[in-house]
């Protein structure tokens, strides 16, 4: 080769080319402009598309709003509720299939895979029916809250958990059985050794998909527009409800708060996630 | 790997909550939509009832969701879904191989940000994308500024692809990125040290190999994009509304609830073909990954 190639300008450096960067560059602009626009007009003083001032006004006058504030600590209480749920039935689903040969397996577990690739809307019209037909729809509409959000909590876990399953099925995948025999070997009982050996191989998966089931769940519109009876609003069917009235700050407000939720548990998954906190 | 028989009440305790659940708040609603799609409103005393159904009555719902009126519906659901699909490979391709083949200690940083908006709920990010681009947003007050429109940009569909594309993005750079990692780069090494083009070395090598990561983006975009209502709501507008939409229609308005669930089933259908194709593709380009 007649001419030294200079770091980077390699035949595979792909990263390091103009027109990869140039898009690079683009797309993270396509991506997060939007976002960083919604959030900078979250402190804007009134409500046109034009910068007027920097104020706090419209937090302070979404959290003084009742309906606001009532679709949030729904949407909290039902993503806390649902999450508990949903991690306790996916992390046992995962260790049938984990653990058990049984007929049908293949079957069994695509099955449990449904409410992943089905679309949310089938999901939720057909939820929504179920609801309405077997009077839960209207049952529990006076019930004292939290109780009267028990069709959108178990619409919720259904299909969460699906998502907490395969998490933590991966993770039982590099777990090696020795380590169950030992602890027998020694002298531990099948319930010592399960409390003991295998829980804590899977604590991170528990976590992760927790933290999972509980941005679904607090995310989640389609299906919980359906399911959700009249006077039980979560908060994206409030933003909703306020998109279709038109713009206003105190949107962007409440919305900015519920990235920030998002993201802030979106990470600490990640972070709990990384292989090297997880003690491979 | 144990044999259910031999402890089955471990198996049962573990594996009946989550089949129990999945029975009840999956398969029963969606058997009993199933039946509504072939029901129709039941006529008591001459008069048709709002609560009650004659089950398995009648084809007609799905011959009314043949009536040309839907089938634009779900045909438009289907091009704008391969369109927006189609943007999202041609972008996220370039996007992934950059991630893949930079230096170790900024890959994971690079796919972080590329990937975040992922966690951004989908309706946050319609209306962000909305209240750029509506006529008094930032867009176009920026060319403004140098004089140009306000143009409307917002209620056709370009604004639909565009907001499909914006959320579904990570979507289609997340498998691709994780099959081009797995990639043996001495391939490549070896099809350029043998005189090959980059360009020929893409077609031959790269693009093959990685073909499986290819389809499940495909899928894993396509499918959410047939069946979205929301994009098409709050940025197409009316006159950009697809099956989604009208599904949604027919149960919080229109009140004609078999020919929603024929709807729905209609593009459950539509799904699954999806689902079955990729199957089938992916079977064949396997004697290329091998």
């Amino acid at each position: 080769m007649s001419k030294q190639l200079k770091p980077g300008q390699g035949p595979l450096d792909y990263a390091r080319r103009p027109w990869i960067m140039t898009l690079f560059a683009g797309v993270l602009v396509f991506l997060y402009a939007p976002i960083a626009s919604l959030i900078a007009f979250s402190f804007n003083v009134d409500k046109s598309g034009v910068w007027h001032g920097f104020t706090f006004m419209n937090y302070v006058k979404a959290w003084h709003n009742e309906a606001i504030f009532y679709a949030l600590s729904n949407s909290i209480t039902i993503a806390i509720l649902s999450t508990i749920f949903s991690t306790i039935f996916g992390a046992m689903t995962a260790l049938a299939l984990w653990r058990f040969k049984f007929p049908f397996k293949n079957a069994y577990e695509g099955f449990m895979t449904l409410p992943i690739v089905v679309p949310e809307i089938c999901m939720g019209i057909s939820l929504a029916m179920f609801f309405s037909y077997t009077g839960m729809m209207a049952g529990v509409r006076d019930w004292l809250w939290p109780f009267n959000l028990i069709n959108i909590i178990f619409a919720h876990i259904a299909f969460c958990f699906p998502f907490v399953a395969v998490v933590v099925r991966a993770r039982l995948q590099g777990f090696n059985r020795q380590l169950e025999e030992a602890s027998k070997d020694l002298g531990a009982t099948e319930t010592q050794t399960f409390m003991n050996v295998l829980v804590p191989f899977m604590v991170p998966s528990l976590v992760a998909g927790g933290l999972l089931a509980f941005t679904l769940s607090l995310d989640d519109f389609v299906i919980t527009l359906f399911s959700s009876g009249p006077g039980s609003v979560t908060f994206p069917v409030k933003i909703y409800g306020m998109v279709k009235r038109g713009v206003d700050m105190q949107i962007n407000a409440a919305s900015t708060i519920l990235i920030v939720i998002t993201l802030a548990a979106t990470l600490l998954a990640m972070k709990l996630q990384a292989p090297n906190k997880s003690g491979h | 790997m144990d044999d259910w028989k031999d402890f089955r009440r471990v198996f049962l305790t573990l594996a009946s909550p989550g089949s129990l659940w999945m029975l009840i708040f999956f398969i029963i609603p969606m058997t009993f939509l199933f039946v509504l799609s072939f029901s129709s409103k039941a006529i008591i005393n001459g008069e048709t009832s709002t609560t009650a159904y004659a089950y398995f009555s009648t084809f007609d719902n799905y011959f009314a969701s043949a009536g040309t009126s839907y089938l634009v519906l779900l045909w438009r659901a289907i091009w704008t879904s391969a369109i927006a699909t189609f943007v999202c490979l041609v972008l996220a391709y370039p996007l992934a191989l950059a991630v893949c083949f930079a230096p170790p200690r900024w890959r994971p940083i690079m796919l972080l940000l590329l990937i975040l908006p992922f966690w951004i709920n989908l309706l946050i990010c319609t209306y962000a994308m909305y209240s750029i681009f509506r006529s008094t947003g930032v867009v176009n007050q920026a060319l403004g500024l140098v004089g140009l429109g306000p143009y409307e940009m917002l209620n056709n569909t370009t604004a639909v692809i565009m907001g499909l594309v914006y959320v579904y993005l990570p979507f289609m750079i997340l498998p691709l990125y994780s099959t081009i990692e797995k990639l043996d780069r001495s391939f490549l090494e070896a099809s350029l040290d043998l005189g090959a083009s980059q360009a020929r070395t893409f077609w031959s090598v790269t693009w093959p190999l990685t073909l499986p990561g290819v389809i499940t983006g495909i899928i894993l975009v396509y499918i959410p994009c047939l069946g979205t209502f929301l994009t098409s709501d709050i940025l197409g507008g009316p006159n950009n509304w697809t099956i989604g939409n009208a599904i949604q229609n027919q149960f919080l308005e229109a009140n004609n609830w078999p020919f929603g669930a024929a709807l729905s089933f209609i593009l459950m259908y539509a799904t699954f073909i999806a689902l079955i194709i990729r199957a089938v593709v992916a079977r064949r380009s396997k004697g290329v990954d091998a």
